[in-house]
C-alpha cells in the first residue's frame, strides 16, 4: 500500500490535465434540490464513477462559464457532518479529504432549501466552520415566496461569515448565471469569517491540538471530540495513537460532563440556527395550493394507506403490462438476428458462438431493459415528488412486525422487477443489520426473470378452470407471488432473530413536501441508474450466457453430423416443398438435442440426475436447471433445445413436448406434483449470478452471497422434494 | 425519565407545542435531535399512520416522522403558554 499523500498528487494532476481549474463539492441536506441544481449546472457534461471499496456512485460534472472550468462533485445529501448512513459517510469523507484516492475539494457549493432553513442551516454552519472557499445556493426561492417566507439574503450572508449567497430557482433557471459566476471564481473570494457558534468547543479543541501536536484539521478534532471513535469513522481513526485517544477521552468526559455529546451539539447548533432565523426570515413556512390539498388527503391514516396501495398497483401494472410489447419485440429481434447470423456464417462453432452465445447473451440482458426503465422511472418520479418517504412512513408499522423498517419497502418493491436494483436501493437504510436482512429477503421477490418459467409451466400443467371469480392458473401465479413474499418476510424475520439480532432499526424520516418532479433531474437520474444496471448486471449475465453456451456446445460428436445427412437425404427422397422444410427442421432439432445430450451440460445433467431424482426430475430437467443457475431465464431456451423443438420454440410446441416426456418405464415425467415442486424450486432458488455479484459488492464480503445461495438453494430443494413426495404418495 | 404531563406521543392532530425537555440517553433520540427536535423547537402534530404509529410532525414547516416509542422521550408544553 502506498501512503495516501503519494496517491493524492496524481489525483489532483488529473484535474489539471483536463483543464479544470478547481474542484467543488456540492453538499446539502437530503431533498434540498441538490441533484436538480447539479444537473442544471453541468448539463450533459457529467459522468458516473465509483469510489474504490465502496458502492456509492460518484457523480462528477463540469461547469463551464466564461472560459473557466470547474469540476463539480455531487455528493449524497447529509444532515450533519456526523454521518448516519453509508451514503452520508461518503459525503463527509470526501469533504474532509479522508479518502486517500480522492483529493479534498478546493471549495464547497452548499445547497440550502429556502423552505427548510431550519435543518439546512444546521449543516451549512458546519460547512462554514471548515474555513474553505464556499458559495451558498439558496434553492426553491419561488416556493418560499409563495408560502410567505421572506428571506433577507444580505443578513443570511452576514450570519454565515460573509459567504456569497445566491438565490436560485433551479427549475426555471433564474439566478443560475450569478451562481455560475460565483462557483467558477470560488477560489478568488475571501474565506468565510469565523462564526463563533460554539466558542467553548473551539477553546477546548485548540487546547487539545497544542497539547498533543496532532496534525489533524480542526474539524476532524471537533468530530472526534463529539462523536468519539465510531463505526462510521473507524477507517480514518484507526491510525490514531493511544496517547491521543486517551487524552481525547479525558477531554470528552470533562467537556460534556456526562451529557450525551451529540445531544449537546444539537442543542447548541439549533440554538444558533434559531437566532439566525429570527434575523433573516420573517415568517415560518406554510403549506399552500395543491400540495397542501394532497398532504391533507394523505394525512388521513386510512385514505393515505389506500392511496399507497393504488400507487403500488399502478407501478406493478406499468412494469408488467407496458413493458410486455417492448420485451416481445426485443425477444423477436434477438431471435431474428441470431437466425440471420446463423444463415450468413453457416454452421460451425464460430457461428454458434455469435448467434447462440453472444447475441442471445446480449439479448438476455437488454430484454429486461424495458421493465427496468419503467421501474426506475416510477421510483425516481416517486422519489423526486417526495412520495417515497411517505410510503416508508405508511409501511413502517407493518415492516417493523417482521423486524425491518419502513425504509425496506422500496428495495422490496423494486425486487419484483429485478433484485439487482432492489439490492442497490438498500443503501438508504442506515442500520447495517437492517440492510443485510433486507438484502437477504429481496431475492425471494418474484423477479421478471422467473415469470417466463412460471408462465410456461402453469400454462402447460395447471388446468384453466374457474375457481370462484378467478382462473386456477391465475390463482397459482398469484400464489407463487405470495409465496415469494412470505418466504422473504420469514427470511428477514429469521435473520433478525439469529445472525442479525440487534436493536430495533431506527426510524426518523424526513417527509418532504410534495413537489412536481423536475424532468431534467428525472432524465439524468434515469440515465445514471440504467447505466449502472447495464454495467453491473449486463457484464455478469453476458459472460454467463457465453459460458453456458460453451458448456452446451462442447464437446461436439462426430457421429451426429453423418446421421443428420443420411436422414436428410432420406427425407428429400420421400418429401418435397413445405413438408420437406418441416422435416428438415425436425431432423435439425433432433440432432441439436443429441448434441446437447452428449455435451458437458448434458453429461452434467445425467450425472446429477440421481441427486434430483427425489424431486422427480429426469436428466433433461436437471440439465436445464443447472444451466439456469447463473441466470434463471436461460432455462426455457435450454429446455427448448433438450426437448428437440429448437431454442426459439413457442410455448405451445414446448409444452406439448414436455407433457409427452416420459421416464424409461413409460410413466410421465411432468406430473402435477413434480411441476409444483419445480415451481417452488424456481420461487426459492437464487439462480442469478448478477444478484450474487451485487450482494457481494453491497456487503463487501463473499460471506453473504454464499450464504444466500446455499440457503435459498436448500429451501428450494427441500420444498420441491416435499411437493413431489407428498403429492405422489 | 419520569413522564409527567404531555409528551409528543400524547398529542392530537393539529396541536402545536414547544419541546421543553428531552431524555437524550437513547442514541435514536439523539439522532432526532440532530434533525432539529431540540428544546425550544415549536412542533405541530400533522398526522399518524394506521394504528397511530408512526406519527408525522411539522417542524418549522417541514415534515418529520417519529415512532411512538421515541416520541415519548420528548416532554412538551402548549405553544405560547408562558416560558
Amino acid at each position: 500500500m502506498t501512503k495516501p499523500s503519494e496517491i493524492r498528487v496524481p489525483a489532483s494532476s488529473i484535474a489539471v490535465r483536463r483543464g479544470v481549474e478547481s474542484r467543488v463539492a456540492v453538499v446539502g441536506s437530503p431533498n434540498s434540490g441538490k441533484s436538480t441544481l447539479f444537473n442544471r449546472l453541468t448539463g450533459l457534461k457529467q459522468r458516473i464513477g465509483n469510489y474504490p471499496g465502496v458502492t456509492v456512485e460518484r457523480h462528477i460534472g463540469t461547469l463551464s462559464w466564461k472560459d473557466r472550468k470547474t469540476e463539480l462533485i455531487d455528493l449524497p445529501g447529509t444532515h450533519s457532518l456526523r454521518p448516519h448512513s453509508l451514503e452520508e459517510q461518503i459525503t463527509v469523507d470526501v469533504i474532509l479529504g479522508r479518502l486517500a484516492v480522492a483529493a479534498p475539494p478546493d471549495g464547497i457549493l452548499a445547497v440550502l432549501d429556502a423552505t427548510n432553513l431550519y435543518q439546512g442551516l444546521f449543516l451549512v454552519q458546519q460547512l462554514v466552520e471548515l474555513q474553505k472557499p464556499m458559495v451558498v445556493a439558496l434553492t426553491m426561492t419561488d416556493a418560499a415566496i409563495r408560502s410567505g417566507i421572506d428571506i433577507d439574503l444580505h443578513a443570511l450572508s452576514e450570519a454565515l461569515g460573509g459567504v456569497r449567497v445566491c438565490g436560485v430557482i433551479a427549475t426555471t433557471g433564474a439566478g443560475l448565471n450569478e451562481l455560475r459566476e460565483a462557483v467558477t471564481t470560488i477560489q478568488d473570494a475571501p474565506l468565510p469569517r469565523k462564526i463563533n457558534v460554539w466558542p467553548e468547543l473551539e477553546v477546548a479543541i485548540s487546547g487539545l491540538r497544542s497539547a498533543t501536536g496532532i496534525s489533524l484539521s480542526e474539524t476532524e478534532c471537533v468530530r472526534l471530540l463529539i462523536d468519539g471513535i465510531t463505526e462510521r469513522n473507524q477507517s480514518f481513526s484507526a491510525g490514531l495513537d493511544n496517547e491521543f485517544i486517551a487524552r481525547l477521552d479525558a477531554l470528552r468526559l470533562e467537556f460534556f460532563a456526562g451529557q450525551p455529546p451529540v445531544a449537546v451539539e444539537a442543542r447548541i447548533r439549533y440554538g444558533w440556527v434559531r437566532s439566525v432565523l429570527k434575523s433573516v426570515q420573517q415568517s415560518a413556512p406554510k403549506l399552500y395550493g395543491w400540495q397542501s390539498r394532497i398532504t391533507e388527503f394523505l394525512n388521513q391514516p386510512f385514505a393515505g394507506t389506500i392511496g399507497l396501495f393504488v400507487v403500488m398497483a399502478v407501478v406493478f401494472q406499468a412494469v408488467f403490462a407496458w413493458a410486455t410489447p417492448l420485451m416481445d419485440f426485443i425477444d423477436g429481434a434477438t431471435a431474428t438476428l441470431g437466425a440471420r447470423v446463423g444463415d450468413v456464417l453457416g454452421d460451425g462453432a464460430f457461428s454458434s458462438l455469435i448467434g447462440d452465445g453472444v447475441i442471445a447473451g446480449v439479448g438476455s440482458v437488454i430484454v429486461f431493459l424495458p421493465q427496468i426503465l419503467i421501474l426506475f422511472l416510477f421510483i425516481i418520479l416517486l422519489e423526486d415528488s417526495g412520495y417515497l418517504a411517505r410510503a416508508a412512513y405508511l409501511m413502517d408499522r407493518t415492516m417493523r412486525s417482521v423486524g425491518l423498517s419502513g425504509q425496506s419497502i422500496i428495495p422490496m418493491i423494486s425486487s419484483f422487477a429485478c433484485a439487482v436494483p432492489g439490492i442497490m436501493a438498500t443503501r438508504v437504510i442506515p442500520s447495517r443489520r437492517d440492510r443485510i436482512a433486507t438484502i437477504m429477503a429481496a431475492p425471494f421477490m418474484t423477479c421478471s426473470a422467473r415469470l417466463p418459467v412460471y408462465a410456461l409451466l402453469i400454462a402447460a400443467f395447471v388446468p384453466a378452470q374457474q375457481v370462484g371469480f378467478m382462473n386456477l392458473q391465475g390463482l397459482v401465479l398469484f400464489g407463487l407471488y405470495m409465496f415469494g413474499i412470505v418466504m422473504g418476510i420469514l427470511t428477514a424475520l429469521l435473520m433478525r432473530k439469529t445472525a442479525l439480532r440487534g436493536p430495533k432499526p431506527p426510524f426518523a424520516l424526513m417527509l418532504p413536501e410534495f413537489r412536481k418532479p423536475n424532468l431534467q433531474t428525472v432524465f439524468f437520474q434515469l440515465l445514471g441508474r440504467v447505466k449502472v444496471f447495464l454495467y453491473r448486471a449486463g457484464t455478469v449475465i453476458f459472460s454467463v450466457a457465453v459460458i453456458v453456451w460453451a458448456l452446451s456446445y462442447y464437446p461436439r460428436s462426430d457421429l451426429i453430423a453423418p446421421e443428420v445427412e443420411k436422414q436428410r437425404q432420406a427425407a428429400a427422397f420421400m418429401l418435397s416443398g413445405e413438408e420437406l422444410a418441416v422435416e428438415y427442421a425436425r431432423i435439425d432439432n433432433v440432432a441439436a438435442a443429441a448434441q446437447l445430450e452428449q455435451s458437458w451440460l448434458g453429461r452434467a445433467g445425467k450425472s446429477v440426475e440421481p441427486m434430483f431424482r427425489p424431486l422427480g426430475w429426469d436428466w433433461r430437467v436437471s440439465a436445464a436447471v443447472i444451466a439456469g443457475f447463473p441466470a434463471r431465464e436461460v432455462v426455457i431456451a435450454v429446455l427448448g433445445t433438450v426437448y428437440a423443438v429448437g431454442d426459439q420454440a413457442d410455448e405451445g410446441t414446448l409444452s406439448t413436448r414436455l407433457k409427452a416426456s416420459t421416464w424409461p418405464d413409460g410413466s410421465k415425467v411432468f406430473t402435477l406434483p413434480m411441476v409444483l415442486g419445480l415451481l417452488i424450486f424456481y420461487a426459492c432458488c437464487l439462480q442469478c449470478a448478477a444478484t450474487l455479484a451485487v450482494i457481494r459488492r453491497e456487503t463487501n464480503t463473499w460471506r453473504w452471497p454464499v450464504f444466500a445461495w446455499v440457503y435459498m438453494t436448500a429451501i428450494g430443494y427441500i420444498g420441491a422434494m416435499l411437493a413431489f413426495q407428498l403429492g405422489s404418495a | 425519565m419520569e413522564i409527567n404531563g404531555y409528551t409528543l406521543a400524547t398529542l392530537k392532530r393539529g396541536q402545536k407545542v414547544v419541546i421543553k425537555a428531552i431524555n437524550a440517553t437513547d442514541p435514536q433520540v439523539q439522532r432526532l435531535m440532530v434533525l432539529g427536535l431540540v428544546e425550544g423547537a415549536e412542533i405541530e402534530h400533522a398526522s399518524a399512520a394506521l394504528g397511530g404509529d408512526p406519527i408525522e410532525f411539522r417542524l418549522f414547516g417541514c415534515g418529520i416522522s417519529l415512532r411512538q416509542e421515541h416520541a415519548r422521550h420528548f416532554q412538551v408544553a402548549p405553544a405560547g403558554a408562558g416560558d
